[in-house]
């Protein structure tokens, strides 16, 4: 490929992640040049793994392992909620955005492999019984999006990440 | 361990595991160089099977959450993240 598809490449990425970032009330980092590094990173990596791991982090090249650091990741709100970016500083909150706050390097957050085989299923016991639901509820590991019907939807209506990021709530 | 050498002022030994695709990583390399730093550099995602598990066993040492970039000094302590005041502490 040539670097000038590369470089359409990256900035259609950059549009369509952009549009669809402000649509659900996210923020791409205004520094166009970072962020488009980072995009060009992410669009290595799904061509080096086949899914677009976060390219801050080191992924595994098992996708069963790294389904929670596939862009977004599952880690991008809470690290928004406390220091105003993601890990890799692709997504700013708005006060990072208005320029009243810093972007940082930010510590990880992503537990390591033993902790998260530990957690994984960690709404299975919960006090409510499921079967008194007529519908059991899903949450989306990456924005919280919830939603009560027979199946998580195929695409997340907020954030757009796959079915397959989706656990069962209740 | 594979190390990638970059010629500079001579302030210790210096190693830096960073991923090729990490955005943090870049910009610690790029203060490196402006700092005109020698130091060694590894980009561990480029890395593979046995010399991969050599980098993350010893990268563990210095970082329990295997995190990048990664900087040690004199293989006695590190930097984690691009934490420019404390490299510019260090080595400026």
């Amino acid at each position: 490929m040539s670097s000038s598809e590369d470089d359409s490449l990256v900035e259609d990425y950059y549009k369509k992640l952009k549009q669809e970032a402000e649509i659900s009330g996210y923020h791409l980092n205004s520094d166009e040049e970072f962020t488009k590094e980072l995009l060009s990173s992410i669009l290595v990596n799904q061509q080096r793994y086949g899914y677009g791991a976060c390219p801050c982090r080191l992924a595994s090249g098992k996708n069963e392992e790294d389904l929670d650091l596939i862009c977004p990741c599952d880690y991008r709100d809470p690290d928004l909620d406390e220091y105003g970016a993601c890990y890799c500083g692709l997504y700013v909150s708005g006060e990072i955005l208005r320029g009243e706050k810093k972007l940082r390097s930010i510590p990880e957050r992503r537990p390591t492999l033993e902790e998260r085989k530990e957690n994984a299923g960690q709404f299975s016991d919960i006090g409510i019984s499921a079967s008194a639901l007529p519908f059991p509820v899903w949450r989306c590991r990456v924005c919280g999006y919830l939603c009560a019907r027979d199946e998580p939807p195929e695409v997340c209506p907020i954030c757009k990440v796959g079915k397959e990021r989706f656990e069962r709530f209740l | 361990m594979k190390l990638e050498h970059v010629n500079g002022e001579k302030k210790g030994e210096i190693l830096l595991f960073a991923l090729s695709t990490c955005g943090w990583c870049k910009k610690t390399r790029l203060l490196l160089e402006e700092l005109g730093v020698d130091y060694d550099y590894v980009y561990v995602d480029l890395t593979e099977g046995d010399e991969r598990n050599e980098v993350i066993e010893n990268l563990k040492k210095w970082n329990t959450s295997l995190s990048f970039p990664t900087l040690v000094l004199n293989n006695d302590k590190s930097i984690v993240g691009f934490d420019k005041a404390s490299i510019e502490e260090e080595l400026g």
